[in-house]
């Protein structure tokens, strides 16, 4: 929609202030790069990237400088005269995001652009696209599944479910204030400890009763209302023998990543947790763990996943 | 293990590998016997199917009276002149049905490979209201017999004061009438990554310019297929010339061929085979010029 290949149904979309509703694609001053990279099997590199500029009519001397280049930032002017098919799939990525640079457009898509790549490629991608924005500092749009390209290379997220926005903000917001459960699931790895919690008592004796936790005071916020809800509860929080709430655990998987190392318990009710150490000391499946968090590390949600706000603002 | 019991041991060694190789000796026999069966069995086939094509490159070399009076393919002496003969024996040289064959051959295979393209492009990726009805009835006319709409169509050329000429071969090629190409070309067509128009969009390209700079490029095996299909049956047609074309001048090489034979008094088979042979050979050439096309197939790596 925004690159103008589907009509939108409603609302206007503006680039620098241009209202470009019903301008064509070409006339946007954007470009594209796509998951599949797009490029034309039947033109050499060089041709992929002139055809473009071509089909503005442009001075034959300047496609020739921009093409140059472009290829010089992304290193690929060995492979000018090669066809896409002789090209591996990081050669192709670069060569489709060179053909997005020498339009000089006014704002970059980028349809998960990594996608194809295997893993080291992608992050080696994915430090030059960082760089080439430093470079270039030509607003980008960047959609991924990837959460790691998201944090790292955005300035801005907006998470989407199913067509609706959950959230936007910078990355950290999202991670330190998820607006919903969603956006508190979908950010983080690994992900966030969700419990269901229900609250008992009244007034300002309300307290929080999660079963295994056990139960504690509400923030005082919360006099009110809310009968039920979902305390999540981040795995770096998470801390072996303290923190003011605890409970005990059955080790179920450890997983040692070198600088850390990755716990799952199960916690007496079945329900599962993980927690995150950087300590070096072992874990054994089978073994008991007593775990425990602080109650300022927690995120409340309420019945619809909504994130309970306690004197906090959302910038949106 | 003492001497005699080793010496023993050793024998049964010996033995059974004399058992073993007897037994290879007998399998690899047995698979050169099937290797032979199989051979005999398809080249009698081949013959089976080739001999019609066989009997008429032997009988354009046979002299006359041998031709229909024994069944064997090899003629008692090699008549070449049946093709020096036959080039120039009917009123109007051979040269002169090449020529129109050629015309009508290659301007109907320029306008069916531009005008069905064309037609595919719009059905394979324009949107345009009836886009479905209109589809379902080029289909329909892909069912539809040539000589149901003989008549009619002969009618309405006759009215155009186009008999006699080669318009009506020719200008219903450059209007997309074989939905038979349409079709191939539209599956084709769909198998073209959407991406890559929407790429095109984003550099500017029209529609046009969309299947114009990209689509047909990349549809060359498609291309080639049609060019050698029209190709084929333009070349071969025999009704459509013999209902439009009048004028022995414009005749096209099947219609001379059948001047070979005379409707009283002696025909020139010999002559009339040894032009046959010649008639092949365009399509031949053709066919193994363009077929590498075909091979060569679609490089659409620009994808992942």
């Amino acid at each position: 929609m925004i690159a103008g290949l589907e009509e939108i149904t409603d609302g206007t979309i503006a680039i620098n202030g241009r209202v470009v509703n019903d301008l064509p694609a070409s006339k946007r001053e954007l470009s594209m790069v796509f998951q599949s990279y797009a490029l034309y099997p039947h033109m050499t590199v060089r041709k992929n990237l002139a055809f473009g500029l071509q089909n503005l009519k442009m001075d034959r001397a300047e496609i020739e400088r921009r093409v140059d280049e472009a290829a010089r930032i992304l290193q690929i002017e060995p492979l000018l005269h090669r066809k896409p098919r002789q090209l591996s799939g990081g050669q192709k990525q670069r060569v489709a995001i060179g053909r997005s640079i020498v339009r000089e457009p006014q704002l970059f898509l980028f349809d998960e652009p990594l996608s194809n790549l295997d893993a080291e490629l992608r992050v080696q991608m994915r430090v030059e696209l960082a760089s080439l924005y430093e470079r270039l500092k030509t607003t980008m749009i960047y959609v991924t599944h990837d959460q790691v390209e998201a944090m790292t290379l955005a300035t801005r997220i907006v998470v989407l479910r199913a067509g609706r926005i959950e959230q936007v903000g910078t990355p950290e917001e999202l991670y330190t204030k998820p607006a919903n459960l969603f956006v508190a699931g979908f950010i983080g790895s690994p992900k966030i400890n969700m419990f269901d919690a229900t609250v008992t008592g009244t007034g300002a004796d309300r307290k929080l009763n999660l079963g295994d936790f056990g139960t504690y005071p509400l923030p005082p916020e919360l006099a009110e209302g809310h009968e039920r809800m979902t305390v999540c509860v981040r795995p770096e929080a998470i801390k072996l023998d303290s923190g003011s709430v605890q409970a005990e655990g059955r080790v179920r998987l450890v997983e040692y990543l070198g600088s850390e190392t990755i716990v799952h318990v199960d916690l007496p009710s079945g329900t599962p947790l993980i927690f995150q150490t950087h300590q070096m000391e072992k874990h054994r499946v089978g073994e008991v763990v007593r775990v425990g968090y602080d109650p300022a590390d927690q995120h409340l949600f309420d019945a619809d996943g909504q994130r309970l706000m306690l004197g906090e603002t959302l910038v949106a | 293990m003492n001497a005699t019991e080793a010496a023993l041991a050793e024998k049964e060694l010996d033995e059974a590998a004399r058992v073993a190789h007897e037994y290879r000796l007998a399998k690899n026999k047995r698979e050169r016997r099937a290797r032979l069966f199989k051979h005999i069995f398809l080249i009698f086939f081949s013959f089976i199917m080739l001999y019609p094509l066989l009997w008429l490159l032997a009988s354009s070399l046979k002299p006359e009276n041998e031709i229909f009076g024994s069944l064997g393919l090899w003629p008692s002496t090699f008549n070449w002149s049946n093709y020096s003969e036959g080039w120039e024996a009917l009123p109007v040289s051979f040269t002169i049905f090449y020529r129109n064959s050629t015309i009508v051959t290659v301007l109907c295979v320029l306008g069916n490979l531009f005008s069905c393209s064309f037609a595919a492009y719009a059905f394979a990726r324009l949107e345009f209201t009836g886009k479905r009805l209109f589809f379902g009835l080029m289909m329909m006319t892909l069912m539809i017999p040539y000589h149901v709409v003989l008549i009619p169509q002969y009618v309405m050329f006759l009215k155009l004061g186009w008999v006699d000429t080669y318009l009506p071969l020719i200008v219903p090629r450059f209007l997309a009438s074989d939905g038979f190409f349409i079709f191939l070309m539209v599956q084709f067509f769909r198998q073209i990554p959407r991406e890559l128009d929407e790429a095109a969009q984003i550099d500017g390209c029209s529609s046009f310019k969309i299947y114009w700079a990209v689509i047909l490029p990349l549809s060359l095996p498609a291309l080639a297929t049609s060019a050698i299909f029209s190709m084929i049956w333009v070349w071969e047609d025999f009704l459509a010339p013999l209902i439009y074309l009048n004028d022995i001048q414009n005749y096209t090489v099947p219609l001379a061929l059948r001047l070979f034979i005379a409707q009283e008094g002696e025909s020139a088979f010999g002559q009339m085979f040894a032009m046959s042979v010649l008639s092949l050979v365009p399509v031949v050439i053709f066919f193994v010029a363009f077929q590498k096309l075909i091979v060569r197939g679609i490089a659409t790596s620009g994808m992942k």
